[in-house]
Order: C-alpha cells, then sequence, then structure tokens
C-alpha cells in the first residue's frame, strides 16, 4: 500500500510534482487537512494561516506549468518554528511579550526558502524564547509527543518535532542553542540536524545565546535534512557570524561516501552514567550495526565533558540576559496597562513581569547575575576559558576518529509535568547535546529504536563543517532500517 | 589658599558617514521621526548588527590626526542598561581594546593680542573608542515620544587625561578637535545637530596638592562656549565651596546657559554596572599596517602645521593666519594663489582674510560659489605690484566688481576705465613741477628728515586726479631729488 501523502518525503513529493501527478496545491490541501485532523491532540502550532499557504502554493503551481520550477523544494510545505522571522507573520516565540508582534523583514533562511519556492506553513510551538527541553515553557499551549500524547515532545523546538512526526508539515525548520533541534527530534523520532555554528545565518532568529543558536531541519528521513540544510545553508552578510564557507552538494556528497568506513568515537564519559538504562538499548545496538558494516568502534576521551552543562548555563544566560533587554514594553512588546508615566523603569518592571515567563525569568537573572561586576571574572570568564577546554577536547577527539556516536537524550520523552517544577534535572536533559553548541560543531540525531514505545534517538557529533559526513553515516543506518517508515498512531 | 581647577573632558563625535554604524540604513539629521530605521536600528526579533567599514576608517583616520596608537585589533562589547532611546537596551562600544590607544591634542591658548601667537600645549587623551548613537527622546506633558533616526548613527568618544586647567584650555581643547575632524573629513561637528558634544569632568585641589579634587560630571554643554562658560562657573562655584570649609559631593550638574550657572542633576550616581561583555554577534576587528598607511596618506596637512608653514614659507602676520588657517578650504584657496608668487603671498592673504571674507559673509555665500578665482585674485595682486593701478583703486573699484561679475582685473580696469590716461613721462613731469613748487620739503628732506617727502604726493595726486600710482610717485621723487 502506497504511503499516506502526508508521511511522503520531501524528495518523493517533489518527484510527484515534477511529472505533475500531484500539485502544490493539492499538497498543501492535504497538510492542512492532516493539520487539522490530529492537530487537537498533537498541538504543534501557535498559529497557520491557510490561506498565505494556499497562494504560496499556487505561486509554486503557476511556476512549474510555466517551466520554471525553483527548484526540489518548489512547493513543499515546510512548518516555521515560532522564533524565525516571516514577513508579514506573527513571530512570538511563543511568549506573552510578543503575543501580538508581526514580523515586518523574513530571515536570512526565510528569503532562502522562499527564493526556492518552498511554501512556508504555520509557526510551530516551542520553549519560550526557546529557553526549555520540553515545550511546557510555551506561553500559549503545551504540544503533545504525537508517539504518546502523556509525553511532551522535548524542546526547545517541540513543535517543529511534532509536526514533522505527525505529517503536519513534510519538514520543518528549528533551531538549536544547547540541543533544541536534536533533543526533541530523538523524542518524536525524526531527524534532526543542528549544523556547524556558522553555516546557517542567524540573522531573522530571534536571538537566544547568539553564539550558541543556529538554525536547522527536522524531518522524517535523512536525504530530506540534507535537502533542507542545503536549502538554507551559506555565507551572509548580514550576519557576521555566519562562515565564509562554500557549501558542498550534501545529496552528491552522501552518494560519493556511500559504503566508506568510517572510524568511530564512543566520548566514555557519556556512555559511563548511562550504560545499562534501557534508553541506552537501542543506541548500542546502532554502535554494533555500524560495527559490522567494517567501521572501527573507538573509545575516546572528552575530558571536559562534566563541566559542560555549568559552562552552558552561564554563556547562554548571560548572553540571554542581554539580548532579552530589548524585550521591553517600550516599542513592539507587550506593555503592562497599569504603570508610572512618569518611570520609565516602572513600564520595564510591570511590562517585563507580565510578558516573561518563569523560566524566561530565571535565565535573564541568572545571566545578569554572572555578568555583574565582581562576578564576571569568576564565573563568564572562567566558563569562556572551560568553553575552550570543551572545544580542544573535540578537536583532539577528532584527530583519532571522524564522528561521536552518542545517545541524544538521557532517557525518552519524559510525561508532562514530570520535570516542570526541577528546572535542574530538566537541564540535564541536555547533557549529551550541549557540548556540540559550545564547540559550535554540528550535531545531528537520528531515529534507532524504541524505549517503552517511544523514540530514542542516536547522536552523530562531526567535525566543523562536515555536516556532509554526519549526513553520509545516518544515511547507511537509515537504509538497513526501516524507522523512517515508522510513524506514531494518531 | 589658592586653588587650581582640574578638567577632564569626554568628547562624543558622529562620524559623518552615508549608513549607520551597524546598519545599512541611511544615516542624517533633520528628517521626520522614525524613517530612519530597519530591523537593526529598531531592536527587533532576530536583527543583528553588522559593523560599517566607513566608521572604522573615521575612528582610525580620527586616531591617526591625533597621535594615538592604533593597536592591531579591536574588538566589540556591549554595555547593558536599559533607557528608552536605546532599541536594544545596550550599546555597542569598546569596553577594554578601543581603537585608538593614548595621543594627544595640540591646542592653542590665547595670545596678549590677536596679532600674537598664543602659548601651544598638548593635552593628553586616553583612548578614543566607536560605538552606536542612542534615539532622542522628546519629552510632553502627559507623555514621552522617542525618535530612533539618530540611533546607531557611528559615534566616536574621545576622551581625555584630566590635562586641562581652565575652562579657556578646554575650549581650546574642542576648538582643535572640532578643526581637525573637519580638515579631515571625519565630522562636521556641528554641535548644534549633535555631532559634537561634550561632558566635563571638574574638579578643585588647593595649588600643590596632588591628590585630584572630589569631581562632578557637567553635562548639557550645547556649545564650545557653553563648555567655557560652564567650566569657568563651575570652578568659581567649587573653589567658593572650599573656601568656605565645605566638601565637594560627587554628582552630576548640568550648565543652564540661559541662567548662565550650573544646576544639579542628581547626587551620586547609583552605582552603574554595565555588565560589559563581549558582543557575540560580531567579529573582532584586525586593522594591518596597509589598511593603516591607506588612512594615513588621506589625511591632509594639519591646521597647526599649516599655520607654522604658511608663516615660514609665505611670511604671513600670524594674525592673517588665524583667520585662513582654520577653514581648510579657504587656506587652499589661499595657496592655490599664494604659491604662484610667493612674494606677492601678504597682499594676497590681506586681500583673502579681510576684503573677501568680508564681502563673502554679506553676500551669505561660501568661498564655494565665490566668482573670483585665486588666479584672478593673484591677476589683480599683480596689477597693483605693477603700478599699473593703485591699491586704493584696486581694493575700492576694482575688487568689488570682479566680486559680483568674475571679471578678471584687467576686464574691470578696462570697462571701467580706471588706468590712467597718461604714462610714466607724465608722472614724471607732474613730480619735476611738485618738487619746483616746495621747495621747502625737499630742503627738509636733504637735511635728512625722511618723511618730509609725504608733502610732495599730494600735490601730485591731485595734477593726475587721483590717477596716479602712490608707490610710482614717491618712486620717481626719489630719483629726481637724488
Amino acid at each position: 500500500m502506497s504511503k499516506e501523502l502526508h508521511y511522503k518525503s520531501a524528495s518523493e513529493l517533489s518527484e510527484l510534482l515534477e511529472k505533475k501527478e500531484l500539485s502544490a496545491v493539492d499538497l498543501m490541501k492535504a497538510t492542512i487537512a492532516r493539520t487539522k485532523e490530529v492537530e487537537d491532540k498533537v498541538g504543534a502550532f501557535n498559529s497557520y494561516d491557510e490561506v498565505d499557504a494556499l497562494a504560496q502554493a499556487d505561486a509554486s503551481d503557476a511556476r512549474r506549468a510555466a517551466g520554471g520550477s525553483f527548484g526540489p523544494l518548489d512547493g513543499i510545505p515546510v512548518g516555521i518554528k515560532d522564533n524565525l522571522a516571516v514577513n508579514g507573520q506573527p513571530l512570538t516565540c511563543s511568549s506573552k511579550m510578543l503575543e501580538k508582534f508581526v514580523s515586518p523583514y523574513d530571515a536570512t533562511c526565510i528569503e532562502k526558502l522562499k527564493s526556492q519556492g518552498a511554501v512556508l506553513w504555520g509557526r510551530l510551538n516551542l520553549d519560550e524564547y526557546a529557553m526549555g527541553s520540553s515545550t511546557e515553557n510555551s506561553a500559549f499551549k503545551t504540544t503533545s509527543n504525537p508517539w504518546n500524547l502523556d509525553c511532551i515532545p522535548g524542546g526547545s523546538s517541540g513543535g517543529s518535532a511534532a509536526a514533522a512526526a505527525a505529517g503536519q508539515a513534510v519538514m520543518t525548520l528549528g533551531s538549536d542553542t544547547g540541543g533544541s533541534i536534536r533533543q526533541p527530534a530523538s523524542h518524536c523520532g525524526v531527524v534532526g540536524l543542528k549544523p556547524t555554528y556558522g553555516r546557517v545565518s542567524r540573522y531573522g532568529l530571534a536571538a537566544f545565546a547568539s553564539s550558541l543558536d543556529q538554525v536547522g531541519p527536522l524531518t522524517r528521513n535523512v536525504k530530506d535534512a540534507a535537502l533542507l540544510l542545503q536549502a538554507i545553508s551559506g555565507h551572509d552578510e548580514r550576519d557576521s557570524t555566519s562562515y565564509k564557507v562554500s557549501t558542498p552538494n550534501f545529496l552528491e556528497a552522501m552518494e560519493k561516501q556511500r559504503g566508506h568506513k568510517w572510524t568511530l568515537g564512543l566520548p566514555k564519559e557519556y556512555f559511563a552514567t548511562a550504560a545499562d538504562t534501557p534508553a541506552m538499548k537501542p543506541v548500542l545496538e546502532a554502535i554494533e550495526f555500524y560495527r559490522s558494516l567494517g567501521c572501527e568502534i573507538k573509545e575516546v576521551s572528552l575530558p571536559h565533558t562534566d563541566y559542560a552543562v555549568a559552562t552552558y548555563y552561564i554563556i547562554a544566560t548571560a548572553e540571554a540576559s542581554s539580548n532579552l533587554a530589548r524585550y521591553d514594553g517600550i516599542r513592539y512588546t507587550h506593555r503592562a496597562e497599569k504603570f508610572d508615566a512618569k518611570d520609565s523603569v516602572d513600564i520595564y518592571c510591570q511590562s517585563r513581569a507580565e510578558g516573561f515567563g518563569e523560566e524566561v525569568k530565571r535565565r535573564v537573572i541568572l545571566g545578569t547575575y554572572v555578568l555583574s561586576s565582581g562576578y564576571y571574572d569568576a564565573y563568564y570568564l572562567k566558563a569562556q576559558k572551560v568553553r575552550t577546554l570543551i572545544r580542544r577536547d573535540f578537536e583532539n577527539a577528532f584527530k583519532e576518529v571522524d564522528a561521536l556516536l552518542t545517545p541524544t537524550s538521557p532517557t525518552p520523552a519524559f510525561k508532562k509535568g514530570e520535570k516542570a517544577s526541577d528546572p535542574l534535572s530538566m537541564y540535564l536533559s541536555d547533557i549529551y547535546t550541549i557540548s556540540a553548541n559550545l564547540a559550535g560543531i554540528p550535531g545531528m540525531s537520528l531515529p534507532c529504536g524504541y524505549s517503552d514505545g517511544l523514540p530514542v534517538g542516536l547522536q552523530i557529533l562531526g567535525k566543523p563543517f562536515k555536516e556532509d559526513e554526519l549526513l553520509s553515516i545516518a544515511h547507511e543506518f537509515e537504509m538497513a532500517h526501516d524507522f523512517k517508515d515508522q510513524h506514531p498512531s494518531l | 589658599m589658592e586653588y587650581e581647577a582640574v578638567i577632564g573632558l569626554e568628547v562624543h563625535v558622529q562620524i559623518k558617514a552615508e549608513s549607520k554604524i551597524f546598519s545599512r540604513v541611511r544615516a542624517g539629521y533633520g528628517h521626520e521621526p522614525n524613517t530612519m530605521v530597519d530591523p537593526v536600528v529598531m531592536g527587533l526579533p532576530g536583527a543583528l548588527p553588522v559593523m560599517n567599514k566607513a566608521a572604522l576608517d573615521g575612528i582610525i583616520k580620527a586616531g591617526l590626526a591625533l597621535n594615538c596608537t592604533i593597536p592591531e585589533s579591536c574588538k566589540w562589547d556591549r554595555k547593558n542598561y536599559f533607557y528608552p532611546d536605546s532599541p536594544n537596551n545596550y550599546q555597542i562600544t569598546q569596553y577594554d581594546q578601543p581603537i585608538c590607544d593614548g595621543g594627544f591634542v595640540e591646542i592653542e591658548l590665547p595670545g596678549h593680542n590677536r596679532g600674537e601667537m598664543g602659548e601651544h600645549k598638548k593635552i593628553a587623551l586616553t583612548r578614543i573608542h566607536l560605538e552606536n548613537d542612542v534615539g532622542k527622546l522628546n519629552h510632553f506633558a502627559d507623555d514621552s515620544l522617542v525618535d530612533y533616526n539618530r540611533a546607531f548613527t557611528s559615534l566616536m568618544e574621545i576622551v581625555s587625561e584630566p590635562d586641562m586647567r581652565s575652562g579657556e584650555e578646554a575650549f581650546a581643547f574642542l576648538t582643535a578637535i572640532r578643526q581637525t575632524m573637519i580638515y579631515c573629513g571625519i565630522s562636521d561637528c556641528d554641535m548644534e545637530k549633535g555631532q559634537m558634544r561634550a561632558d566635563a569632568n571638574i574638579s578643585v585641589r588647593p595649588v600643590g596638592q596632588k591628590e585630584l579634587g572630589q569631581k562632578i560630571e557637567l553635562k548639557n554643554l550645547n556649545s564650545i562656549t557653553g563648555v567655557k562658560n560652564g567650566i569657568e562657573y563651575e570652578i568659581k562655584r567649587q573653589t567658593r565651596e572650599l573656601k568656605k570649609g565645605n566638601t565637594i559631593k560627587q554628582a552630576t550638574w548640568r550648565w543652564n546657559a540661559d541662567l548662565g550657572q550650573t544646576e544639579m542633576m542628581r547626587e551620586k550616581e547609583d552605582a552603574h554596572d554595565y555588565r560589559y561583555f563581549p558582543d557575540p554577534d560580531l567579529m573582532p576587528v584586525r586593522i594591518d599596517e596597509d589598511w593603516k598607511t591607506k588612512l594615513q596618506n588621506e589625511i591632509p596637512e594639519l591646521p597647526w602645521d599649516k599655520q607654522r608653514r604658511f608663516i615660514e614659507e609665505y611670511d604671513l602676520p600670524f594674525s592673517i593666519t588665524s583667520v585662513l588657517v582654520p577653514d581648510r578650504i579657504l587656506s587652499d584657496w589661499f595657496e592655490a594663489a599664494a604659491k604662484q608668487e610667493p612674494k606677492l603671498a601678504q597682499a594676497i592673504g590681506n586681500l583673502v582674510a579681510n576684503d573677501l571674507l568680508r564681502d563673502l559673509s554679506e553676500a551669505g555665500m561660501s568661498i564655494d560659489t565665490c566668482k573670483i578665482t585665486p588666479d584672478t585674485l593673484l591677476g589683480l595682486v599683480k596689477v597693483v605690484d605693477q603700478g599699473i593701478i593703485p591699491k586704493n583703486v584696486a581694493n575700492k573699484d576694482v575688487f568689488p566688481e570682479m566680486f559680483k561679475t568674475g571679471e578678471t582685473a584687467e576686464e574691470v580696469i578696462e570697462r571701467k576705465g580706471l588706468k590712467p590716461d597718461f604714462d610714466e613721462g607724465q608722472v614724471k613731469v607732474w613730480c619735476q613741477e611738485a618738487i619746483d613748487e616746495n621747495p621747502k620739503p625737499v630742503q627738509n628732506y636733504k637735511d635728512g628728515n625722511e618723511k618730509s617727502l609725504n608733502a610732495l604726493l599730494g600735490p601730485v595726486m591731485k595734477k593726475s586726479k587721483g590717477k596716479a600710482n602712490p608707490q610710482l610717485v614717491n618712486k620717481i621723487i626719489r630719483e629726481l631729488i637724488d
């Protein structure tokens, strides 16, 4: 039986569109129908604009009819995390602060998708300002894990992961500051890729922590991840931190690297603690799979791993405290109704007290503290030094191996509310993903099995700007398994 | 007890550039509020700053012109504070690695009179750094409105050492900076448009005491004269307080130019913690030798150097150089004429500094639109030098016509029939007649009274109906008698 339209891959759909066996409008209609069918259960979307999406699809059909398709993404619905600026669409960051804000401009990655004909579809839920690991920190709604509606989808790109898993979009964009693409991807059984820092422009991504944030794809298979990453990569003169490096053709590179015998490293620090948890089983099996392919599996050491979470929460919150200062009640944000008009400080205090949620406040306060005079050297400066050591750990490991294999998350998706009152245990759900952001290296999560019916992700970490190798390694596994064709029953 | 003041200045200068410092939006003054903005300037979610190279060129040039050291690299920091005129609630600035280190400003203090050069002094600089300007708050009865047009204009902050001792020195300091900036094309430094703004740190201490007195910060100094007056007022006030046995409290004061007095704004600042940290959105800037050399080559001869050269090369009196030199275009204009005939430079300088500037200002014109060119002005000085027309005719009759019509001196002389209708032989005849008719002054001259010959000038001028050239007449009379 041929698979439902809403679970087809971008490359399959692209072929149908190209052959004119399917129109972009019909695809979009099916996507809308699917979204509505399951949205009550999943709750991935903050908002969507059917009229606008159908108009985009219509324009795509017109291009194809005139023989001027923009390429493989033309007509493919792509869901967008609600912290990426799309001209004329809401940009809420799932915060009350931006509840009524409509972006007057496009992010660079959005501009690129538009120029390739992708149909931008919906605004996907996230933890407020991307701060969180469960999407429970959204000011608007809780998103459910499509595999078990009592569970969280992970976060912060929980809406993006859930929508991709539930077939509410062909693929989605997320952002990853400490694991926010990879962790929800692993929880929802989809592929998630955080590119090398500087590979994708951050222009138009509402900043959480500028030196860590990256935009990346969440898709139902590896090839689609390559396709979407291809579309958004490249130097951008509007982002000084985007890297001047050419983008390889990822699909071609994957083809060339097929059957390559990779040398893969297992960071012993990642396996020491969680070796016998049920969630580890599929990961260990995946490792055995690579060994069976003839890949060399080596134990390596990342000695500063223990410091990663602490380092991350100093640097990320310091940058966040400054990045979020612009949400002040003066220009475009929520403004408290009652304040002392003679005192601008009162506007700030009242508006921010009302506009920000608890986790955001916690991180702004933490970040303000670590940057304060008298504490700067002990916290921020020290954290920057440790960050250098963590980066060096990876440089050393990559002298011996091509890539590292680890679990993406210590556990599969947990129950809603389980960790909501315990921020520290929530922070620890990112222990395997955080280091890649600190080091700036690419990382991806690949579905590799289940634990108690919930998906488990294998994390592959690679050398800077070697996303092609990650994709190739992931593709080998995907081709030998059928996880990409397994979907939650909704 | 005698007291002395110690003054340091913080001078903000906007760099003249097409676009803003971290955005591509056009920079400018006097436009409809909030029309020169984009996502970066408004601090929208997702907007990122990108360095404008023109601003870097400007500050490096300023640093080179003010004798600073330019390090190999500099970086950007965020200065965090909440204020409605600041779109991001942080300013992008340079905390510990400014783009210009040290340096000094050469200043001139007033001389004893206008004709005499005053004392020159070097005021040391601490640093110059680059940052983004902020918007402007407009206060009304019930609310305040913000205009972000000025936000993200390139702004440099020039910080002096506490090296000044009087309002006059501060005045000279700002004047020198202003002239240098204008000379180099870095800024127009129009204080009315906010292109240059200054805050002063002022303290007073007993003469001979090493430690500095308690300083106050003086703000709202809206003109160079305001800086001078405000500082002088504040020095007197602090001295008076100290003499009364009172102490000075750390505070911020403002200059009220209308009332001519300083007023306290706020006592001891709440200890500001700006939580500086490196801006993760911007990469450090590397400044190589080629870049510096290129900018160094764009710096013109600076005012003090030019003044010293004018005095030496053209033998100009100080009073004329002090009119010409502050204006780069005017002094270049002068030199375009003077370098062709250096021995006539004084006469050229006189005409430019007196007649030309007067007529330009009366006509509300600038030197750029002047119809007289350096060459035609030189022509006028030449015809006087050659004795073709007397100087008073040149100044009174020829120059104003040239100014109006743009004709050459010869053309005006020809058209108005100003050229004498007699030759040198005729002048000689009139001179001989005058000698014969006035034996007494002639005798006095022969007895050694040089000046007595002046008595013969009048009669000759009368015979020539005022058209004879007095210098020529003098010369002929002497020749005839000797």
